[in-house]
């Protein structure tokens, strides 16, 4: 028993500190934290940008491709000479997917000086965040959290310091119901939603609430939450329910075999559902054939033709060996929309970017062209994806 | 009728690698009475080692099955000798919360070394094929997974029941010191008992990645706890029973999901446990052993 | 020394100590000498101190291994938030709403669960706490998988002191009255106590609901402070941070938990500028002292005035 412990020790001990060594060596463009305290030579030269994000627990997936595409924007945009003559720099840091730890994290980034908070992802971390951000005079870009009320106080009033450049759940909800009702002309709907997720069930509310009101139905609703794979239970349930169309607010993780396993069971109607859905990935499991009659809303395409998008997808693929998905494309977005504000503001003084950021028109950014709205939110067009043969293409672009 | 059968269809090949994976939990509960909190995250390793074994060294599907099932026996082993030998004497609050801690280290590491995105199944490994059947809907996958897990469910009892090593683990889940006095090696025992749990484990990973298409660090947690109920319902520690437990939650999931509320399936899957533990606590098989005072 | 063995002037120490600690941190916070990260991480503590010290009712002193303590901190939490938020009612109110949310919940769960024993109970607490996360993801009224989100801060460091002493007091008490020997009877040997004339289950049970109770209170000033709640967040790996503190500290000892709970808060934070590897360092730190040291810090030791006493004289 007793070399047997110490055998364990030692062991552990070394694994200890060999993570130990490879974690804190690692000064690569992951920017892990605060080694760069001592080797930061002129504080004046940099502009430090807090990346708050999921990059462990459950939304890690999500969370680690925003921050690569958040990295990428600020290499790329370094590479061109920087904002106002000064290079950017990341500060990463890791709020677990727990909104407690979101707000620790925000403070300990504005201990460290940083002009804006880029992320967390999901709506709950971003509400956690908020009382630092707000309090410390931060502006924050969430790239992806789709909760209208992140960007809203109770009376309607625009948070100060929140902005997204993602759509809420209301106009991503409506925008699906409207398109099921009009252009599918589908009267019979099921909906199958994440029902762990606040980001589902927005958008199941929303395309609810739009759908009724055109007279649709909704005949059945049922929920997976995240983590599963296996869906065919409830799929048969579906399946005997025959509705004219599937509305699967969800992300693509469980998506993809959803919409597999729906198929494989004989499931022809026709299949909606919101940017989470949009992946290299979603090709890949699913299957060409399968994913006909497919159509989701998002940003942007990645075959779009818009040289912005053709760039950034090259560099995404050079830089990281894959293709990026809708995170990381918002990550981008949002570090993007930033720098626009500090070249706006003329300064690099938080509230003075905040100010501009309220201002900001025409910004041409990865997932379209967007103007910041009053609420702090962005207009700009949705396109709806169809897929045919496993090739991504565009079958209407909405403008705002 | 037609949609119950399908149903169950469903819920046959879930059940299948639930089995396999609460063969893992039993058998380690039964020896060592240890709820192995990490065995989830070993079934998560053994669909890593075989995505990697067939997208590297692209090697069939067969092949990568054995050398998941050969590389997470030795991980077993391995974590057996270096977190829970250690805590043989200690109270079970202790080598419980090594159990967790042990699971965690997986994942995070996974995490560290592999990114937390998920992972894609080559799909040519395995050709799926639907067959439609009077009506239902197979797919080969399904006859797969089943004939798999059947097969390795049999040699399992053949180990058990007819060899020397079987004989010693049943001896050390009956009673370690007469074990150690009928000259049996307790620490081998127990290391191979880990060594095959882990590999079922590792099988029911690389089912896992052939029938949903996707890997990822965090996929063992849910499984591995519902796997648990499964081997709970069964009798923990007795290994027909983790069999039967496992299809039986697969099939009762996947009823739940069909005519009941899809939201509440989990709720409901730990009301079973409950109710198992509050009703029969031994299990389906097991034999009710009365403490002696 | 003599003067420390003397009840009347061991309480005016005691009292004398904690108005100091309670002083020095209120200076500190409004002097602005403590940053907001600090305050944050302040305030998780006592939040911490809070659910270990309670969950080592339960564990440590009564010996029953509950894996669900998230659930009951859930309980509290939301219904104290809903109280204060919903119903426009005051923070007291909220609190003791929620720790009697929290403490009916004990109840209804530990009846049936508290005649299984060792891992069994385990499991069934685990089980207990999922279901009770799934069902707050599945009503509507507080928010669902969204949870309630925009709550006004209450929380401050008045309350969060407080709530540790009060939690501290309470429990120390309760462990060193006769209830308090009823409920070790039941650790040291259950079927003794039975025979002894202990009524066993009734003692397990007041354990848990007195430890759920204090684990809403946490569940109340944790919502009170971080804006947001929601279902996700109680889920089984913040019972098992919580167990972590519990066994770090020593099943059986408060002085124990207290440390640990500050141990373990203090080191997360720390390792925060490490996002890639404090996860596992955190991991293997947990191996290491359940290989090394599975008693804990403090084992069933407590740190008491007669302890400091022997300390200050020298003696052993």
């Amino acid at each position: 028993m007793r070399i047997s412990k110490k055998v364990s020790l030692v062991v552990l001990m070394m694994f200890m500190l060999s993570i130990l060594a490879i974690g804190c060596g690692d000064t690569s463009s992951t920017g892990d934290g605060e080694k760069d305290k001592a080797g930061v030579s002129d504080k004046a030269d940099v502009i430090k940008v807090g990346i708050n994000a999921e990059l462990t627990g459950a939304v890690a997936s999500y969370g680690t491709n925003a921050r690569d595409g958040a990295l990428l924007a600020i290499e790329h945009i370094n590479a061109e000479g920087g904002v106002l003559g000064q290079e950017l720099k990341a500060i990463v840091r890791d709020c677990k997917s727990i909104p407690d730890e979101a707000m620790s994290v925000s403070a300990s980034l504005a201990d460290e000086g940083i002009v804006a908070q880029i992320g967390p992802l999901t709506s709950g971390n971003v509400a956690g965040s908020t009382p630092m951000v707000m309090e410390n005079q931060i502006p924050l870009i969430a790239p992806a959290a789709t909760a209208d009320d992140i960007t809203l106080e109770r009376d309607g009033s625009a948070k100060d310091f929140i902005f997204r450049v993602c759509y809420s759940d209301s106009f991503q909800g409506k925008i699906m119901a409207d398109f099921a009702a009009d252009n599918l002309g589908v009267k019979n709907v099921a909906i199958y939603k994440d029902a762990s997720s606040d980001y589902a069930q927005g958008l199941a509310d929303y395309f609810t609430e739009t759908f009724t009101a055109k007279g649709g139905k909704i005949i059945i609703e049922e929920g997976f939450v995240k983590g599963d794979r296996d869906f065919r239970g409830t799929l048969t349930k579906i399946r005997g329910a025959d509705p004219d169309f599937i509305y699967i607010p969800g992300y693509y993780e469980e998506v993809a075999p959803l919409i597999k396993q729906a198929r494989e069971l004989g499931i022809k109607a026709p299949l909606g559902g919101p940017d989470g859905w949009d992946s290299p990935d979603l090709v890949g499991v699913v299957g060409a054939d399968n994913l006909n009659e497919t159509y989701f809303t998002n940003h942007y395409s990645i075959e779009d033709e818009n040289p912005k998008v053709i760039d950034f997808v090259e560099r995404y693929r050079e830089k990281y060996n894959k293709d990026p998905d809708a995170f990381a494309a918002l990550g981008y977005d949002a570090v993007l929309l930033l720098a626009r504000g500090i070249e706006d503001a003329g300064e690099v003084d938080p509230v003075k970017i905040q100010q501009a950021l309220e201002k900001v028109t025409n910004f041409e950014g990865v997932t379209g062209t967007m103007d910041i709205d009053k609420q702090h939110n962005p207009v700009k067009g949705v396109v709806i994806i169809e897929s045919i043969d496993g090739k991504q293409t565009m079958n209407t672009r909405i403008q705002p | 009728m037609l949609e119950l059968m399908q149903q169950i269809i469903n819920g046959l090949s879930l059940g299948a690698i639930y089995a396999l994976i609460a063969l893992g939990y039993t058998m380690v509960y039964g020896i060592i009475k240890l709820i192995n909190f990490a065995h989830g995250e070993v079934m998560m390793v053994g669909a890593y080692v075989g995505f990697f074994s067939i997208s590297v060294f692209g090697s069939h599907i067969i092949v990568a099955m054995i050398f998941a099932m050969l590389a997470c026996g030795i991980l077993g082993v391995i974590i057996e000798k270096i977190a829970y030998r250690p805590l043989r004497g200690a109270t079970r609050i202790a080598a419980l919360i090594t159990a967790i801690g042990v699971s965690l280290f997986l994942q995070y590491t996974t995490v560290f070394f592999l990114t937390p995105q998920q992972r894609i199944f080559p799909q040519a490994a395995f050709t799926s094929q639907e067959y439609i059947i009077a009506g239902l809907s197979i797919s080969n996958k399904d006859i797969f997974i089943f004939i798999c897990a059947v097969t390795l469910m049999t040699i399992l009892q053949y180990i058990i029941r007819r060899t020397k090593t079987g004989k010693a683990m049943r001896a050390v889940s009956l009673d370690r010191d007469a074990a150690v006095l009928m000259g049996i090696s307790v620490d081998r025992t127990i290391s191979i008992t880990f060594a095959i749990g882990s590999s079922l484990a590792a099988a029911a990973g690389i089912m896992v990645g052939i029938y949903y298409s996707t890997i990822n660090p965090l996929m063992g947690i849910i499984p591995g706890l519902k796997a648990f109920v499964a081997a709970v319902l069964g009798g923990i520690g007795i290994v027909p029973g983790a069999m039967v437990g496992g299809f039986l939650i697969g099939i009762l999931e996947t009823l739940v999901s069909g005519y009941g509320n899809s939201l509440y399936r989990d709720a409901v899957v730990f009301g079973v446990l409950i109710v198992i533990l509050l009703v029969k606590p031994t299990g389906m098989f097991g034999k009710n052993d009365s403490e002696k005072v | 020394m003599k003067v420390l063995e003397n009840k009347i002037s061991q309480f005016i120490i005691k009292v004398l100590i904690l108005s100091a600690i309670f002083t020095l941190v209120q200076y500190m916070l409004i002097a602005g000498h403590l940053s907001r990260f600090h305050e944050i991480t302040l305030t998780s503590m006592c939040i911490n101190i809070v659910l270990a010290v309670s969950l080592n009712l339960i564990n440590g002193f009564t010996g029953q291994l509950s894996l669900g303590h998230a659930g009951f901190m859930a309980v509290g939490a939301y219904v104290s938030v809903v109280i204060t938020n919903f119903y426009e009612l005051p923070f007291i109110v909220g609190l003791l709403g929620g720790c009697l949310g929290a403490a009916i919940a004990g109840f209804i769960i530990g009846v049936p669960t508290l005649r299984l024993k060792g891992d069994y109970l385990a499991i069934a607490t685990l089980g207990f706490g999922e279901i009770i996360r799934v069902l707050l993801q599945n009503i509507n009224y507080v928010g669902g998988p969204a949870g309630i989100s925009g709550i006004v801060k209450q929380t401050n460091w008045l309350w969060l002191f407080g709530s540790v002493v009060l939690t501290i007091i309470i429990i120390q008490n309760i462990v060193n009255s006769s209830y308090g020997r009823a409920i070790i009877s039941v650790r040291e040997d259950e079927i003794a106590a039975e025979v002894m004339g202990v009524n066993t289950t009734n003692y397990k049970v007041l354990a848990f609901v007195i430890g759920a109770m204090f684990a809403g209170l946490a569940g109340g000033l944790y919502g009170h402070y971080f804006y947001i709640i929601k279902p996700e967040t109680f889920n089984f790996l913040k019972s098992f941070d919580i167990l972590v503190m519990v066994v770090l500290g020593g099943l059986g000892s408060t002085t124990g938990a207290v440390i640990a709970a500050i141990f373990i808060t203090i080191l997360t934070a720390a390792l925060q500028a490490f996002p890639a590897v404090r996860m596992i360092i955190y991991a293997l730190i947990l191996i290491l002292i359940m290989i090394y040291r599975p008693q804990g810090l403090m084992g069933t030791k407590e740190l008491s005035s007669r302890t400091f006493g022997k300390i200050w004289s020298g003696r052993k």
